[in-house]
């Protein structure tokens, strides 16, 4: 495969839900985003704006009843290129596991409470690889082992509660990364976890990415985890892609309110004591239907009447007339790209540009270069 | 606590057999450090097996430890206890052949003539001279065998149908929908029936016999297995494991039998300790009505009570002491499963 064509291109991907008298609810509508070998690839957003939705529609596990997914999700697989959205259950069903898995958010759940580690595993190897016995126990041993976790043999025979919140989120990591997949999802793998273990995944996951040339598809709400792990990011609002550019450029020049706002709301280290947060007001449910405007102007700082003239459209930042502020990234300007008609620009981003999470810590330099 | 010293010390018999197995394979590089951190690793797991007690082996851990608490369950075990070893080693304990008439000449239920509790016979004789204490006896044989057969025979059919119908249901999509859906038509008719009817049709069709009273009775029990670990099937299938089993490729066969049914299997145990009580009450009736096993040769609570039932005014306590042993018996299943229900069920917990 050269690296001009991508692992797996998804283009104007959207799920529909409902149908049948109650009201259709656009969970994803066009996003589409690409996922390079060795790559981290971010989808950001907060609650129900149809993160969770993408990678289980990409995966092929959304419920067969009531829910329409289209647009298209091309992969390369062994033996040419297939479209996710469109093989058999049967052919997917062989996909997964093998050629991309999927970490969930609640380790604990996620694991077959009354199963020991080590069948589950080898669960994994026997279906895929065709392992057996004490060959696929010797080789689950050593998946725990590349994870980190210690004493390998002794914790194949433990269950799942006797491991801790970290180890059982390694082993889910071991169990998908079993088979090698050269497409990995991560849905908020950190979320349950507490802030050390946290800085220890995602560095579990980085390294697993650069080793292996695997295209990891990181979904956060957490822009701490972004900043330290993903390149390319897609921040999403209400199913659509708001905002889409490389790590350094987002986090130095925000353009869209949205960005801006989810930044703003972080708690900061360094701030005065007592200084209340700034949050984006008002929920994801204060939106309008993307056809009649932009969904987020209900909540938006910036917006003028223009926005509310039709479904603005995703275009490159610097592209709009009259700009001031976004003159230094004109060689960035065609991977930044924003759904905006009245962007943020200027000085006022700029102090917010760096968050403080503490699983970031350490990376922050990395952001700049 | 009570509680506290036991689960320490059954965590450390645990321990006596399984912790030199660490220290010895870390002696090689550092055995300080390995051993402390053995103990370490050791007490992080105690301490969190005492949090635990929300997933997998440790709901019946602290259901176990409930259930010595409780007074109900205590009550039920020894009823049970009592039960089962008199009903195994019955011939051993029943003192006369229970078709023996050895007595014969001391009854005479034409002209009211009973022989009561005395020294030789427990619980006196019946209307033929046989000893009622070892027919008592024997007759708990019956019960039992009539009780654990027709629960397992409900048990049997009751899982394989509800099992399917359940993964159909999980994992099929439309198509097992369907199945789910005529599977679980015919068992909401079944349901529909009550069981001692539905009994008595089998027992009526079959013919009486020990054989058909024990199918009638586990066929009246289907239903309700069925149901059950279909339901307890659909709730787990929506788990997240499940989610993440399939997320991994796993073969839907592979998800039903190792991930879905096992985390499945919970209430239907516990259902049939309950079963068992209905079993024994249903087979008497049966037995009762005149559906059971005709051989005197092996007698049968529900039978024994029919044919005391001619001498009420005269000898009541042949009809009481059958009666009894149903009701205690059957009491003692309930209590037990009850017990087990509750100390499962995290809604009931105080």
């Amino acid at each position: 495969m050269s690296s001009s064509t991508p692992l797996l291109a998804v283009d104007e991907l959207s799920v529909v839900f409902g149908g049948h008298g109650s009201d259709e609810v656009r969970a994803v509508d066009g996003v589409s985003f690409t996922l390079e070998e060795g790559r981290v690839t971010g989808l950001v957003g907060e609650s129900g704006c149809g993160k969770s939705v993408t990678s289980l529609a990409l995966m092929g596990l959304l419920p067969d009843r009531g829910v329409r997914v289209g647009g298209s999700a091309v992969m390369q697989v062994p033996g040419g290129t297939a479209d996710l959205l469109k093989l058999s259950q049967r052919r997917m069903r062989d996909l997964r596991g093998s050629q991309m898995a999927m970490i969930f958010q609640d380790p604990l759940s996620s694991l077959n409470p009354v199963v020991p580690i080590g069948r589950q595993v080898t669960e994994i190897l026997r279906r895929h690889r065709g392992m057996r016995g004490s060959a696929a126990a010797k080789e689950a041993a050593e998946l725990l082992d590349r994870v980190g976790i210690p004493d390998p043999e002794r914790r194949l025979r433990e269950y799942p509660h006797q491991l801790s919140g970290g180890m059982r989120q390694r082993a889910l990591i071991a169990m998908a990364v079993a088979c090698r997949p050269r497409v990995m999802i991560a849905d908020e793998p950190t979320t349950a976890l507490d802030v050390t273990i946290q800085a220890q995944i995602l560095e579990l996951l980085k390294n697993l990415v650069t080793e292996e040339g695997t295209a990891l598809l990181m979904i956060t709400h957490d822009l701490g985890v972004v900043a330290g792990l993903c390149d390319d990011i897609n921040v999403l609002y209400a199913g659509r892609a708001v905002e889409k550019a490389p790590r350094a450029p987002l986090f130095a020049q925000p353009t869209h309110p949205y960005t801006v706002g989810l930044l703003g709301s972080i708690p900061r280290l360094d701030a005065p004591r007592g200084e209340p947060l700034t949050p984006i007001r008002g929920s994801i449910n204060d939106n309008i239907a993307w056809t009649r405007g932009c969904a987020f102007a209900p909540r938006c700082d910036h917006y003028t009447m223009e926005c509310l003239q039709g479904p603005p459209d995703l275009v490159a930042v610097g592209a709009a007339a009259g700009v001031e502020g976004g003159g230094g990234s004109t060689g960035a300007a065609a991977e930044h790209v924003h759904r905006c008609v009245n962007p943020v620009r200027g000085a006022d981003t700029a102090d917010r540009s760096a968050p403080e999470s503490p699983a970031a810590v350490g990376e922050d330099e990395e952001a700049q270069g | 606590m009570p509680t506290t010293p036991s689960s320490q010390n059954r965590s450390e018999s645990r321990e006596g057999t399984k912790a030199p197995e660490p220290a010895d394979s870390r002696d090689g590089h550092t055995p300080l450090l390995g051993r402390r951190a053995a103990k370490v690793d050791r007490l992080a797991e105690l301490m969190g097996r005492r949090e635990e007690g929300g997933h997998g082996a440790g709901v019946w851990r602290t259901a176990f430890d409930r259930m010595r608490r409780s007074p109900m369950a205590i009550t039920g075990a020894v009823i049970v206890a009592v039960f089962v070893v008199v009903a195994l080693f019955s011939p051993v304990i029943a003192p006369y052949e229970p078709v023996a008439q050895t007595w014969g000449d001391e009854v005479f239920p034409n002209r009211s003539v009973f022989v009561g509790p005395r020294a030789e016979n427990w619980l006196g004789l019946d209307n033929l001279g046989r000893d009622q204490f070892s027919r008592m006896v024997i007759g708990a044989r019956q019960t039992l065998l009539v009780g654990v057969v027709a629960t397992l025979v409900g048990f049997g059919v009751g899982a394989l149908l509800g099992g399917a119908a359940g993964a159909a249901a999980v994992l099929g999509g439309r198509w097992g929908r369907q199945v789910d859906n005529l599977v679980m038509r015919v068992i909401d008719m079944m349901l529909a029936l009550p069981t001692l009817l539905l009994a008595v049709t089998v027992a009526a069709l079959v013919g009486p016999s020990l054989t058909t009273v024990m199918i009638a009775v586990g066929v009246a029990q289907v239903p309700i297995f069925a149901r059950l670990l279909r339901g307890a099937m659909l709730s787990q299938g929506s788990r997240d494991y499940v989610l993440a089993a399939r997320a991994l490729g796993v073969r839907k066969h592979r998800i039903a039998l190792v991930h879905i049914l096992p985390n499945s299997l919970g209430p239907v145990i516990v259902q049939s300790t309950l079963t068992l009580a209905t079993a024994i009450i249903d087979a008497a009736a049966l037995s009762y009505l005149g559906l059971g096993n005709p051989d005197p040769a092996f007698p049968e609570w529900g039978t024994m009570l029919a044919d005391a039932q001619r001498f009420l005014s005269s000898a009541p306590q042949l009809a009481v002491y059958p009666a009894l042993a149903i009701i205690v018996t059957a009491l003692g299943f309930t209590l037990l499963g009850e017990a087990m229900r509750e100390a499962l069920d995290p809604k009931l917990r105080k």
